[in-house]
């Protein structure tokens, strides 16, 4: 069972982090706030002004909030993890009676601070400056919400896995894996304008179904029933492939002395 | 003396270079266990494998009774471990290292515990200041203080007075020792400073290539290289090896 004393050690240690660093503080409000207001603008522009494309500021605000999710999640997930590597704390931490489960399960719940402030601040500024309101959506905004961080939390997870077989020369996944998935997760478009060979790969992908289900409340006002039922059993799949992945990496990492080495 | 870790035949190969091979020894309650050996001796694979962060090849370790391999969480939980070149998050302030492995090894009553050892070890009137602001000898007693937060039954100290200063170096060397005899801890202690190894450690185990070369209290590995130190035990040893 895991002990929550633990798992809050975990937080504190990162709660303790971001009451001090300014710098981390701004990064977590700025880049959600630069993205709504330069993408927001636009998008006001082409549904008003030259193009008058319905509904164009709620398919592609909603879809920019949700997307934030997808990506602070991950990102929240890694960068935790290698705030203990940048520090030479990892270790430390490794060493002390902590089981790798309670490990990311603190990194679950700092990932869920992160994004829920993401989320808040570009949810009110969205409502400020567009009057649109995602939280309109209503009850089913909870398990898109909910499937999208479980595909965060995955990619975080492959991320950790690859640090700990290959070190930090892996860090740059924290940035970069997430964003194999914007295309594939029709996030911006729907699936049916990607290339009849791609459709089956994005439709793998359970993110890509919870934009489909974003975008079939907001035009049908129905509940994506289809979508969100994939999204849930494909994240199932993705969580558990992502765990498996970064227990295998933990291993080989240990069998081969490889831990003590990251950040070196 | 109750023995609290016993390891055998231990063997640790990477892509089938042996780094350690059949290393056995005990450690007793409230023994101060010296490990020396040249670079590459292998000294820094056997704490990691004892701290479960390498998996051995072969061989045995059990701390209390219990197999490291299965019960790594419980055990870990009566161990801790401080290192000149594992350091605690800089960005945040004395205490508040202290507060996370308070949290992480479980510990009850954390403040006050905590508290106890920033005074212990001369830290209190920085207890508020941000970690990155502390000396290099302050940084190590911070180090020390975060592993007895769970005030251990051993602790593995790895080089904690490489790079300090020779005044720091044996105000830290006394300050372990002090709290050793009196908590009745068993240390495992590495260095290359054998003055130190000499003056500290109730006994003393040389690996060399991996193995164990000798093994003993510092005055019996004297008597039996025909030694004056632990220093000259170490040249000889090394020369006998290389010469057989």
């Amino acid at each position: 069972m895991p002990r929550p004393r633990r798992i809050l050690g975990v937080v504190a240690r990162q709660m303790f982090l971001y009451r001090r660093s300014v710098s981390r503080l701004l990064d977590l409000f700025y880049w959600p706030t630069m993205d709504l207001l330069l993408w927001g603008f636009l998008t006001l522009y082409l549904e008003r002004g030259a193009l008058h494309l319905p509904r164009f500021v709620s398919f592609f605000l909603g879809a920019l909030i949700l997307w934030h999710i997808l990506y602070r999640s991950q990102l929240a997930v890694s960068v935790s993890f290698l705030e203990d590597i940048w520090s030479r704390n990892l270790l430390n931490v490794l060493v002390a009676p902590i089981t790798l489960t309670e490990y990311l399960l603190g990194l679950v719940v700092i990932s869920l601070i992160k994004v829920g402030l993401a989320f808040g601040i570009m949810t009110t500024l969205s409502v400020l400056f567009y009057g649109f309101n995602l939280l309109k959506l209503g009850a089913v905004l909870f398990p898109l919400v909910v499937n999208l961080l479980a595909l965060g939390w995955a990619i975080g997870f492959v991320t950790i896995g690859f640090i700990f077989r290959f070190g930090q020369e892996a860090e740059i996944l924290a940035w970069a894996l997430i964003f194999v998935f914007l295309p594939l997760s029709a996030v911006f478009y729907p699936v049916e304008v990607l290339p009849v060979w791609l459709k089956p790969f994005s439709l793998l992908t359970p993110s890509a179904h919870v934009f489909e289900g974003m975008r079939e409340v907001i035009t049908r006002g129905t509940l994506p029933w289809k979508h969100l039922l994939l999204a849930g059993l494909l994240n199932l799949v993705y969580l558990s492939l992502g765990l498996a992945f970064l227990k295998r990496q933990y291993q080989y990492a240990r069998r081969m002395g490889l831990i003590p080495k990251i950040g070196e | 003396m109750e023995e609290v870790l016993r390891v055998r035949n231990l063997v640790k190969e990477f892509e089938g270079k042996r780094v350690l091979s059949g290393i056995s020894f005990n450690l007793h309650r409230g023994e101060f266990l010296g490990i020396i050996g040249p670079n590459g001796a292998g000294k820094t694979t056997l704490l990691n494998c004892l701290l479960g962060l390498v998996t051995p090849s072969q061989g045995e370790i059990r701390f209390f009774g219990l197999d490291l391999a299965t019960h790594r969480t419980e055990i870990l939980a009566r161990l801790n471990f401080a290192s000149n070149y594992v350091g605690l998050p800089l960005s945040l302030t004395v205490m508040e290292n202290l507060l996370v492995y308070g949290l992480l090894y479980g510990v009850r009553n954390i403040k006050s515990r905590a508290e106890r050892l920033l005074k212990l070890l001369g830290l209190w009137e920085m207890h508020r200041e941000k970690t990155r602001h502390l000396s290099s000898g302050q940084m190590m007693r911070l180090c020390l203080a975060k592993a007895l937060i769970n005030d251990p039954e051993i602790l593995l100290l790895d080089e904690p007075t490489a790079g300090l200063d020779p005044e720091m170096a044996e105000r830290v060397r006394r300050l372990i020792k002090e709290y050793q005899k009196e908590r009745g801890l068993a240390v495992i202690f590495t260095s290359h400073n054998l003055y130190e190894m000499e003056d500290l450690s109730d006994r003393v185990i040389l690996l060399h290539e991996g193995r164990i070369l000798a093994e003993g209290p510092p005055e019996v590995l004297c008597r039996r290289f025909g030694a004056e130190d632990l220093e000259e035990v170490f040249f000889r040893a090394l020369a006998e090896a290389e010469g057989a």
